[in-house]
């Protein structure tokens, strides 16, 4: 069982954490300018490669905090961890936020 | 008897009984199932998998591929080895033919976990391993040393000189300074079976197995220790390798070294007349050892010359040695009775066979965290190739064989100085021999899967180049010893048949875990009610009392209906729906998913989530909602109530409830990390209770009578804040039903007594608790879909008919994109609609398949054409019928036509309608 370096708790066992798939796929600034191949693969296509690979977990049974890491997907070695980028792409269509 | 004076480590002043195949046996604490079994000339009636050969007792512990019993005495178990199995008063065992039996009655035993943290854990306690711990224990750290045997010492058998000491004096004294350590945990009986990542390793211990003053009732049975440390050191020894060869399977032939550990361990002599056939020089102690002991023994090296000090030492003793010989094959009708030596297979009187073709590293804890083995042709054998972080390998594990070498390797660097010491013993190289000449159809490779050297010729000629297939064509090393002992021995016939040297072969990958573990270890205490939690309501107890049948939804239980007597489930139904549709009834809602979302951007959260706008909604006031992912499919439903401008509470279906809140925290926390909002999970802070039905507008206000219940001032979807005795108690008039409905919300801990008041006010009007299966019949009716029955991921809100809940004004949510997709737009998706069987008798299946009707009522010839399948059905007390719900391709647009259901060879003519049959208006539920 591999201990996971969480950034907020430190390392834990691999059973409290939960995958969120590749990371800094940002949510389209405007999804309705988008043609419906491109929509598909933000939504249904992730990279998949055979090294390192930057990927998003929560420490689910934890803080329950999301975090951003690299991860050698041939040796399943965190080589990285740390907070999730806080300049990914927003939704600009979305409503939003109150000022 | 063969039980041999002044020898073995067992208590010979107390005795034990143990029974096998219906024989009694005395033997002594001490003594393992199997050498009590020797002690009497004795053997479990054993046969052969497939052949059903006599097999006997091939090998003194683990590795013994053949010595397998059931136990049937204090606990049946099956396939257990005779060797690891500790002699106790009152054990009952028998032979097994190939197949053990699982027990048929509970084990009342208790298992259970520890987990361990530590600098350095040692596996194994042998020379090499207890040196290690000593060492490290001395530096200061915090040390966790296992061992699989009862005792600590390894292969030592006494007889070596440590520090000019008898071994085991040595063993002893360096267990007590353990003991004495405080940084030192030590466990025997405790086999390191699995070697995971960042040094983590399952240990089993094995706790009452060897006492019999009913340690049973005061300790588990089995324990799991879940140990993670700095530093492995992996000291597990080797395993010594036979020489395969013609009807080698024959009771009587055991390994060399395991007739020494039989005599020195148990002071059992395995056999009088002894044939000693080796390629390795260990053979040669157990030869004079058994000799000393008093057999006739002689030994055939197949080496061209046989080595000069064991030599020396059997002319001593007139232990012939004859060199550059091999056996090639056994004779006698169940036991061994003679070996044949020689080319010209001479017949050499015996009843006890010993082989040694080298020794096998046990490096599988290396191994299973991805330790590369190589082949290293001095040994015969496969040992680690580079280091890993984390692991040392070191001993007889590592390849290191001279006890000197051991020991002084064993201290490392920083404790060479106080490394015991042991005299260097000459040492000629092994020879590799993995087979003599002979009938490969009977020379055995894993004696466990009767395979053969002939089995492994038919995988080589079918074209098989791999170990790995070769072992799963042949089953060699699949049994419970792993091919402890065939494995190398396959890789290196495999390599002779295909003419490649055998480093280029390679060997079968080592997996956890290294000797058998009962599932019932690895459950632990997670077993009964607590193999997985139980969530109950806070009204449960009175569920249970008033006789209801639970429905599991995730880990609630849930009232499912309330069946009075004579009544089955159909009837209990029925009573209920018409009781709601008539009169009043109650329900548990208890388990329903509630998120509190608070904060300033609260509104934009939602609005971002549901499909439908909820920044609109006031104060007050109620709306269903719908979440769906971003491929438009519906992933959960449910109310949201606005209780203040920047406070929303949101219900979520009761299975989902973590799911939404995981998945809201994710958009949060993820992508949306500016909006201002706080998301927490009140699911079991509050209760909710919910009474529908045309009275429950009565049952309600006069519950609660500071509350105006009137339709004018409560309308339908909105909530109020009221009291009762002091407490806080919020209702919502939401329907579920149909039908005029209140939900009652109130803190966990009064949930009980407003249930009981609710009842008490209900009473005049008959008020009748319902549970979930009725709710589903009072919902389809409404054509209301249930999230993960009606849908699946593959629905979205458009084919539920819920366009209406899809928001035209925001120009963006989760899932929105998708909508205008190609696909979903395609008019042939699966929509739900309703079904009514023309009959108005049929109950459709859920699941039964909705095809073309046909007018013989047959179905037609395949290919069947699919349209859909039916999601939900149900016996209706309104409409006095069954009908169902379903999802049919292009089902709006087939309202009022028939389709057929195949039921029971029978092709059930179907109406397809309108999802909504009872009260279309919405009258009932708006009054």
């Amino acid at each position: 069982m591999q201990l996971i370096a969480c950034p907020w708790c430190g390392q834990r066992e691999e059973i409290e954490f939960s995958y969120g798939g590749q990371a800094a796929v940002a949510y389209p600034a405007d999804p309705a300018s988008l043609s419906d191949e491109q929509w598909a693969r933000f939504v249904f296509f992730r990279d998949n490669p055979k090294g390192p690979f930057a990927e998003r977990w929560v420490h689910s049974a934890g803080c329950r905090r999301w975090f951003g890491a690299v991860r050698d997907t041939r040796t399943y070695e965190f080589l990285s961890v740390g907070p999730l980028s806080a300049t990914t792409a927003r939704p600009s269509v979305l409503p939003e936020a109150t000022p | 008897m063969s039980r041999i004076e002044g020898y073995g480590r067992i208590d010979r002043s107390r005795h034990v009984t143990v029974t096998v195949d219906g024989a009694a046996y005395t033997g002594h604490p001490g003594d393992s199932l199997a050498s009590v079994l020797l002690a009497h000339d004795a053997r479990p009636a054993n046969t052969g998998v497939k052949l059903g050969r006599p097999r006997g007792i091939g090998a003194s512990w683990t590795e013994d591929p053949t010595g397998l019993v059931q136990v049937e005495e204090p606990f049946p178990e099956p396939m257990l080895l005779a060797t690891t199995l500790e002699a106790t008063d009152g054990l009952v065992a028998r032979g097994v033919n190939g197949q053990g039996r699982l027990s048929e009655i509970p084990d009342l035993a208790r298992y259970d976990r520890l987990h361990t943290h530590g600098d350095v854990l040692v596996i194994g306690a042998g020379p090499a391993g207890l040196v290690a711990a000593r060492t490290a224990a001395r530096r200061g750290e915090d040390v966790v040393l296992v061992d699989d045997r009862p005792t600590a010492g390894g292969t030592l058998t006494g007889t070596e000189t440590i520090d000019g000491r008898p071994s085991l004096e040595v063993v002893d004294e360096i267990v007590a300074e353990l003991r004495a350590s405080p940084n030192v945990t030590h466990l025997q009986r405790t086999t390191a079976f699995g070697h995971y990542d960042d040094g983590f390793v399952l240990a089993l211990e094995r706790r009452t197995s060897h006492t019999d003053d009913g340690g049973l009732a005061r300790r588990s049975r089995q324990r799991v220790h879940r140990i993670r440390a700095g530093r492995i050191v992996v000291a597990a020894g080797a395993v010594e390798r036979p020489i395969v060869l013609e009807d080698n399977d024959r009771p009587g032939i055991m390994l060399a070294a395991s007739a020494r550990d039989f005599l020195h361990r148990y002071g059992v002599l395995a056999g009088r007349e002894v044939v000693v056939f080796t390629s390795d020089d260990a053979a040669y102690a157990a030869a004079v050892d058994l000799h000393d002991a008093g057999a006739t023994v002689q030994v055939l090296d197949a080496r061209p010359t046989a080595p000069a000090v064991w030599s020396r030492r059997c002319a001593d003793r007139g232990i012939a040695v004859t060199a550059n010989t091999h056996v090639h094959g056994t004779r006698g009708p169940d036991r061994i009775t003679a070996a044949l030596v020689g080319p010209e297979r001479r017949e050499v009187p015996c009843d006890l066979l010993l082989t040694s073709g080298g020794w096998n590293p046990t490096a599988h804890l290396f191994s299973h965290v991805g330790g590369r083995l190589a082949y290293d042709p001095s040994l015969g054998a496969f040992r680690p190739a580079a280091p890993r972080p984390g692991v040392e390998v070191i001993g007889a594990a590592d390849g290191t064989f001279g006890l000197a070498d051991i020991l002084r390797r064993a201290g490392g660097a920083g404790g060479a100085d106080d490394a015991p010491h042991a005299d260097d013993e000459p040492r000629d190289p092994t020879a590799v021999l993995w087979r003599t000449e002979g009938d490969p159809a009977r020379q055995f490779v894993d004696i466990q899967r009767d395979a053969t050297v002939a089995d492994i010729a038919r995988a080589v000629g079918a074209g098989m180049t791999s170990v790995e297939h070769v072992k799963r064509y042949t089953t060699i090393g699949t049994a419970h010893d792993q091919g402890k002992t065939s494995g190398v021995i396959a890789s290196g016939i495999t390599a002779e048949l295909l003419g490649l040297p055998v480093e280029d072969l390679g060997t079968t990958t080592f997996r956890p875990p290294y000797t058998p573990v009962a599932f019932a270890a690895l459950a632990g205490r997670e077993r009964g009610d607590l193999f997985d939690p139980v969530r109950t309501t806070p009204i449960h107890d009175w569920h249970v009392a008033a006789g209801a049948e639970f429905e599991d939804v995730g880990q609630w239980k849930r009232a499912g209906h309330y069946p009075h007597p004579g009544e089955n489930m159909t009837d209990a139904v029925l009573r209920e729906c018409a009781a709601v549709r008539t009169s009043v009834g109650i329900m548990d809602a208890s388990t329903l998913g509630k998120i509190d979302v608070r904060g300033p951007d609260a509104a934009v959260l939602l609005d971002r989530l549901y499909t439908n706008m909820m920044s609109s909604l006031k104060v007050g006031r109620v709306r269903y909602g719908v979440m769906c992912g971003n491929d438009g499919m519906v992933f959960d439903d449910g109310t949201v109530l606005r209780l203040a401008d920047d406070r929303f509470l949101v219900t979520t279906t009761t299975g989902n409830a973590a799911a939404v809140l995981d998945w809201m925290e994710e958009w949060l926390q993820t992508e949306w990390p500016e909006l201002r909002v706080r998301l927490t999970s009140v699911t079991e802070q509050w209760s909710i209770v919910a009474v529908a039905g045309p009275r429950s507008r009565d049952v309600v206000g006069a519950v609660f009578a500071d509350l105006d219940v009137s339709n004018g001032t409560f309308g339908f979807m909105t909530w109020q804040d009221t009291a009762l005795d002091g407490v806080p108690v919020r209702v919502a008039r939401i329907s579920f039903s149909g039908e005029l409905a209140f939900e009652v919300s109130v803190s966990a801990w009064y949930a009980a007594a407003v249930w009981a008041r609710l009842l008490e006010a209900g009473r005049a009007h008959g008020i009748t608790p319902y549970g979930t299966e009725t709710m589903h019949v009072l919902r389809a009716e409404k054509g209301y879909p249930i999230i993960g029955q009606d849908t699946d991921g593959t629905v979205s809100p458009h084919d539920l008919g819920m366009a209406w809940a899809v928001s035209k004004k925001k120009p963006d949510f989760v899932g929105r994109r998708s909508f205008s997709r190609a696909q979903n737009q395609d008019p042939r998706r699966k929509q739900l609609v309703s079904l009514l069987p023309t009959d108005a008798a049929t109950k459709l299946p859920e699941g039964s398949q909705i095809v073309r009707f046909a007018d013989d009522g047959r179905l037609p010839a395949p290919p069947v054409p699919m349209l859909g399948h039916v999601t939900s059905s149900y016996h209706s007390a309104a409409l006095d019928r069954p009908f169902a719900l379903a999802l049919v391709k292009g089902g709006r647009e087939r309202i009022g036509e028939v389709v057929g259901v195949p039921v029971a060879g029978e092709l059930v003519a179907a109406l397809i309608g309108e999802t909504v049959l009872v009260d279309p208006e919405g009258a009932r539920r708006d009054g």
